[in-house]
């Protein structure tokens, strides 16, 4: 890797030496590189004239420009370093801290990840002028304009760095940002428990990161990242580095038994928050694993399985836990769950391919990997936003107590069935596009490998497809269908344009991406191809032998034969006598909207099956005599993995740990011995 | 011929499945008594012919096919059970679990250090998932017929097995793996009928109450 | 070309049939002489003759059902082979997109459902998503072992490939695709075991109870776009599990059409000496069908 222009900046100083950005000889790369960093200081001031201004409104208008700026110059380039391909060089500032110089440079893995983050954060940075406005929430506004600025500024970072310390302050900004952020309606209970969640669960993860870190530079000698493939997968701090990667960045992506802070953390944060933490911040998780497991020279046979399981018992539990939820926000969190474990499977398929030195598993796997990334960085942030928009016009987050918002809200409903079809992976939304790839990935194995065990991946994949489709048809035909259950929902209102035109974007970006399936693969394939150390050839044969073309053929002519058949339908009926009545209540003759089959009832079914996953408990009186009292009937899912493992595991620790606490009592003098002692003991530590 | 006692082999698994899935003690009998038809049709299928291996087919046939199911029938009339209602485990975890431990055998089988021309037929894996099938429902089932009829399952793993070990089985080995099943059903019918008529039930998991305080 | 054009012609006249000759099977073992073999198109001419009613509480979503399911179906329709004929399309990965057309049919058929408000709707659309959501991996087991033994990714080389020879040398696993997906076939078209097509009591009812509203032309759009269905479902099955060629072209289609009719009997026969299965008993049986097919998938993997 070449250092051809370096800045120095002198922290102590203060000022920085910028003759070698003056000189001539600039590449395209380093225009790009410019244009990224560019954007990501843009975003981390934007905040900051808010701090300063007395009237509310303004600082969040000022910010808001400032961050549409700033996400339209970073996707600009950072999709641009993407399609080129080629890595821009390291930039180093050569500042004089303890741990060396710290380096930033933006390959095409690293545009690969940036690119949805800028999109999602101009995005959501429009939709909080309406959603969050300042007139209404004057104390909440300049900090939670602040912080999102921070936040996706951290997030970048975090993808640019090329060193070990500096991914790590970047780290816990984003996640201190976060955490202010989600606990922005902090006087509620619930917010302030979840982000008491969050902040435990982010912290043990950095945790692991920090020895990750360490050992890294105890190999290495270097904060510095090693060079790609440069590590001995025989080492034995290899395994130590890999498991605290996943654990660290697991815990952050969300992945199974790591995932607890997420649907609490998602369900409370205010909608454009959650959008982005669960459109982007989660790969942020994914990124980490990816670029780690990069530095090793082959992948170890046992991290691709293992990845592979996480991500299947992810994918299936995150769908399962999904589909009983009744919370909105937690139910889209708990899709999140699902589709990072979709991410997984994607990548450890890609690096059982690597090891096992079959190429065209290994492109499969990470394309639809990478597809699924980016797929979900549009629809899941647009699903948020429209759950923000229902949010908005009811005033609850239950969604059986909605019902008929397709009426209220005509604009919302279309853009949130997208959402909802493309999270599902229906064709012709983008979803459909990413698991097509690991789908074939699957079959490629079942037809060409002696021992096909990974074909496996197809029927868990259509297994949770359809737990995806229940769990959306509940979601969309609770609130957008029937009729309303509540007065809330009898009279919600549409959500102003600010809020509307990104969703827009997102449900646009959707279609265009599902129908010219092309230009995703185009966004990834440099990304692959660089990253598995791929062959053009391969990489040729993979896009040749997935005809996109011929998807997006049968895409358009889905799309031209639902025109026809509906004008076609439309017509006759204007021809033909038309009737409107009540619907046809079976013979019962004064139904109620309350009668309706719930979100809660329509899950019931698949809950009831998924046992293992789901917790189901009823409780109600036992009726007796032909006219029973009055009773109350109470049905609860939980989560059977929290209840069953994670919470004993937590109290026998709490217990063991219990006997710690009488070292806490208050006595002052007893903790200056502690300093004391602890003192005396380094002291004596050999050096 | 070998393809066609593959055939016939994979019939046996899914007939573990049918025992594993169903609650009816009547369809659980003639299952297992159409298993025993089929593993006495076996040896001839893989052996050359002769005078005792007709001989021992007909033996198989006759005490696996009519003669044991026989019994086991007659203690069900007795005992008057028709189904099994409250196993451990739920027929359907049950059958999830049954199609795991057939892939396991197919995997164990892959492992297990086998003559070349024993390795592409089915006899290894489908004994080992007999095998196992039949310890999932001794294990998973209450009643004491239930887990003759795992035991029975066991068995014939074993004979599966069996019939690749030996070029002709001695018939003395074979009969006493009969006898002792013959034994083993007697007792057990007979112990069922204790049990039943001490209890008015042949709920094994109640012989609990037996222990000593 | 004439092949293109009477596979079209096929896809677009045929499925009705079916549902006329698996009406008269069941008449014939009632002791009824039956409605006529034409008489589903008599009907459907007639709906699409109708004027609508449309309950007060639907919206854009209602409307939308019927159409997107109908031709969600025409589009899967043209994927896949009949008989010993390719498809008129056919490329890598297009069984993926077939079982995914399929989805967006059943998210369409619920979601109008959901938008009557009724109870009974909603419990029919809460069944159709959970029962199909147990058979789609048993359909992608069954696309694993084919696509195995035929080592292509296309529906049409997958599903034209099986011979009687392939029967003799894998009689078992095909045996056992067979009834998987012959469960499936009867699962997905919400025929009896599973579902009574015919009855009225709507606390029983899958599929019909999801389209109690629908009425003209919408209801005709779902009778057509369900039979279709029947008959695309139909020909995989009958493509693997009648596997006779003739080696003329005609004689291929003239088979197709014959296995297609003996498919509908098969069919009649089943619903008419077969109860309905209680509910509960439904996920059972679909989960048999899951296990027959991956152990297909094992024993061809093997």
């Amino acid at each position: 890797m070449s250092y051809d222009t370096s800045f120095h900046s002198d922290i102590y100083g203060m000022h920085t030496h910028t003759e070698s950005f003056m000189a001539a000889g600039w590449q395209t790369t380093d225009y790009l590189f410019a244009g990224m960093v560019a954007s990501v200081v843009l975003f981390g001031i934007s905040g900051l004239p808010g701090l300063f201004i007395k009237k509310p409104g303004w600082g969040q208008l000022i910010a808001t420009g400032i961050c549409v700026i700033a996400a339209l110059l970073g996707t600009g380039t950072a999709v641009q370093t993407v399609v080129t391909g080629s890595s821009t060089a390291g930039y180093l500032i050569d500042w004089h801290l303890p741990f060396g110089p710290c380096e930033f440079s933006a390959d095409p893995l690293s545009a690969l990840f940036l690119t949805p983050l800028f999109l999602a954060s101009g995005c959501c940075a429009v939709y909080a002028v309406a959603y969050w406005p300042a007139r209404e929430h004057p104390g909440s506004e300049k900090k939670l304009t602040f912080f999102f600025g921070l936040l996706s500024a951290a997030m970048a970072l975090v993808v640019l760095a090329r060193n070990g310390v500096v991914l790590l302050i970047a780290w816990e900004i984003m996640a201190l940002s976060a955490f202010f952020l989600l606990t922005t309606d902090q006087r509620d209970p619930d917010v302030q428990r979840a982000g008491m969640v969050y902040l435990i669960a982010t912290h043990i993860g950095t945790m692991a990161l920090f020895i990750l870190f360490a050992m890294l530079r105890g190999t290495t000698a270097s904060f510095a990242f090693p060079v790609p493939h440069s590590l001995s997968p025989d080492l034995g701090v290899a395994t130590v580095i890999l498991v605290t990667a996943l654990i660290g960045f697991g815990a952050k992506a969300g992945i199974m038994p790591l995932h607890i802070w997420l649907p609490s953390a998602h369900a409370n944060a205010p909608s454009h928050v959650s959008a982005m933490m669960s459109g982007v911040m989660l790969k942020i998780g994914v990124y980490g694993i990816i670029r780690t497991v990069s530095f090793f020279s082959l992948p170890p046979a046992w991290l691709g399985w293992l990845i592979l399981c996480l991500g299947g018992v992810s994918a299936l539990s995150g769908i399962a836990l999904a589909s009983a939820q009744r919370d909105i926000k937690r139910l889209l969190a708990c899709s999140s769950i699902e589709n990072i474990g979709i991410v997984f499977i994607g990548l450890g398929m890609a690096l059982i391919g690597i090891q096992t030195n079959t190429p065209l598993l290994a492109a499969f796997g990470l394309t639809g990997c990478f597809i699924h990334i980016l797929n979900h960085a549009l629809f899941k942030p647009l699903l948020f936003l429209g759950a923000g928009a229902i949010i908005h016009a009811t005033g609850t987050r239950e969604i059986d107590r909605m019902g008929g918002l397709s009426r209220r809200l005509p604009r919302t409903a279309p853009l949130f069935l997208a959402g909802s079809l493309a999270i599902c992976g229906l064709p012709p939304l983008n979803g459909f596009i990413g698991e097509l790839f690991l789908y074939l990935g699957a079959f490629n194995d079942a037809i060409s490998s002696p021992l096909p065990a990974l074909a496996l991946v197809a029927p868990l994949l259509a297994l949770v497809g359809g737990i995806a489709v229940i769990t959306f048809i509940k979601l969309f035909g609770t609130i957008f269908l029937g009729s309303p259950r509540s007065p809330e929902a009898a009279h919600a209102h549409e959500p102003p344009l600010a809020m509307l035109a990104p969703m827009s974007l997102f449900a646009l970006f959707c279609l265009i991406a599902g129908i010219c399936g092309q230009l995703l693969l185009r966004l990834v394939t440099p990304a692959v191809a660089s990253y598995a150390q791929l062959p053009p050839a391969i990489i040729d044969r993979m896009e040749s032998s997935v005809p996109l073309a011929s998807f997006t053929l049968l895409n358009l002519s889905l799309l031209l034969l639902i025109l026809a058949i509906g004008l076609f339908y439309t017509r006759q009926t204007v021809k033909l006598p038309c009737a409107t009545a009540a619907t046809w209540g079976c013979g019962y003759l004064a139904p109620t909207a309350r009668m309706q089959y719930t979100g809660t009832s329509f899950a019931e079914m698949a809950s009831n099956l998924f046992a293992p996953f789901v917790t189901v408990s009823r409780s109600g009186p036992s009726l007796s005599g032909p006219l029973p009292a009055a009773a109350r009937f109470c049905y609860a899912t939980t989560e059977s993995i929290l209840d069953r493992v994670l919470i004993p595991v937590f109290q026998a620790i709490g217990l063991a740990f219990s006997y710690l606490r009488r070292m806490q009592h208050g006595q002052m003098h007893l903790y200056m011995l502690y300093i004391f002692a602890t003192l005396f003991v380094l002291m004596m530590w050999r050096h | 011929m070998g393809s066609f006692a593959d055939q016939l082999l994979v019939l046996v698994m899914l007939i573990n499945f049918v025992m594993l899935g169903s609650s009816r003690m009547a369809l659980c009998i003639r299952a297992v008594a159409v298993q025993g038809v089929v593993l006495g049709l076996l040896p001839g299928l893989v052996h050359p012919f002769s005078w005792h291996l007709a001989g021992i087919t007909c033996g198989i046939i006759l005490a696996k096919g009519i003669v044991i199911p026989y019994l086991i029938n007659d203690a069900v009339r007795k005992a008057q059970i028709r189904r099994e209602i409250e196993p451990f485990i739920g027929y359907v975890p049950t059958l999830i679990l049954g199609a795991i431990f057939t892939t396991l055998a197919f995997v164990f089988a892959e492992k297990l250090p086998l003559a070349p021309e024993h390795r592409e037929l089915l006899f290894v894996p489908a004994s080992i998932a007999t095998l196992m099938s039949g310890f999932l429902i001794l294990t998973t089932r209450k009643k004491a017929i239930s887990q003759v009829i795992g035991y029975l399952v066991l068995e014939n793993g074993i004979f599966i097995f069996g019939l690749l070990l030996t070029e002709a089985m001695p018939v003395m080995v074979e009969a006493g793996a009969l006898l002792d099943l013959l034994v083993g059903i007697f007792v057990m019918g007979i112990v069922i009928n204790h049990i039943s008529r001490e209890f008015s039930s042949i709920d094994t998991s109640r012989l609990r109450a037996l222990k000593e305080e | 070309m004439i092949d293109t054009i009477i596979h079209f012609s096929l896809i677009l006249l045929m499925p009705p049939l079916l549902l006329g000759i698996i009406g008269k099977t069941k008449a014939a073992f009632a002791g009824r002489v039956g409605a006529p073999f034409l008489q589903p198109y008599y009907d459907l001419v007639k709906l699409l003759q109708k004027g609508s009613v449309f309950s007060e509480t639907t919206t854009w979503v209602f409307r939308a059902g019927p159409v997107v399911t109908l031709a969600a179906t025409l589009v899967a329709a043209t994927l896949v082979p009949l008989g010993n004929h390719s498809a008129p399309i056919s490329f890598t990965g297009d069984m993926i997109l077939f079982a995914y057309l399929f989805g967006l049919s059943r998210f369409f058929t619920t979601a109008a459902a959901l938008d009557t408000g009724s109870s009974f709707e909603g419990m029919g659309a809460a069944r159709e998503v959970t029962f199909s959501c147990l058979v789609e991996p048993t359909l992608f087991f069954a696309l694993i072992s084919l696509a195995r033994m035929s080592k292509s990714l296309t529906l049409s080389t997958m599903l034209t490939y099986t011979s009687p020879g392939i029967w003799i040398t894998a009689g078992a696993s095909m045996l056992l695709l067979v009834g998987a997906l012959f469960i499936t076939l009867l699962a997905e078209n919400c025929r009896i075991p599973f579902d009574d097509p015919n009855t009225h009591l709507e606390l029983t009812m899958i599929h019909e109870v999801m389209v109690l509203d629908h009425s003209g032309p919408a209801f005709g759009y779902i009778l057509y776009g369900a039979a279709m269905k029947l008959f695309v479902l139909g020909a995989i099955f009958m493509n693997i599990a009648l596997p006779a060629r003739t080696g003329s072209s005609l004689g291929d289609w003239g088979v197709f059409v014959v296995g297609m009719i003996l498919l509908a009997v098969l069919i009649g026969v089943v619903e008419s000496i077969m109860a309905r299965l209680r509910l509960i008993r439904i996920p059972q049986l679909l989960i048999a069908a899951t296990i027959l097919s991956a152990f297909a998938m094992l024993l061809i993997l093997r």
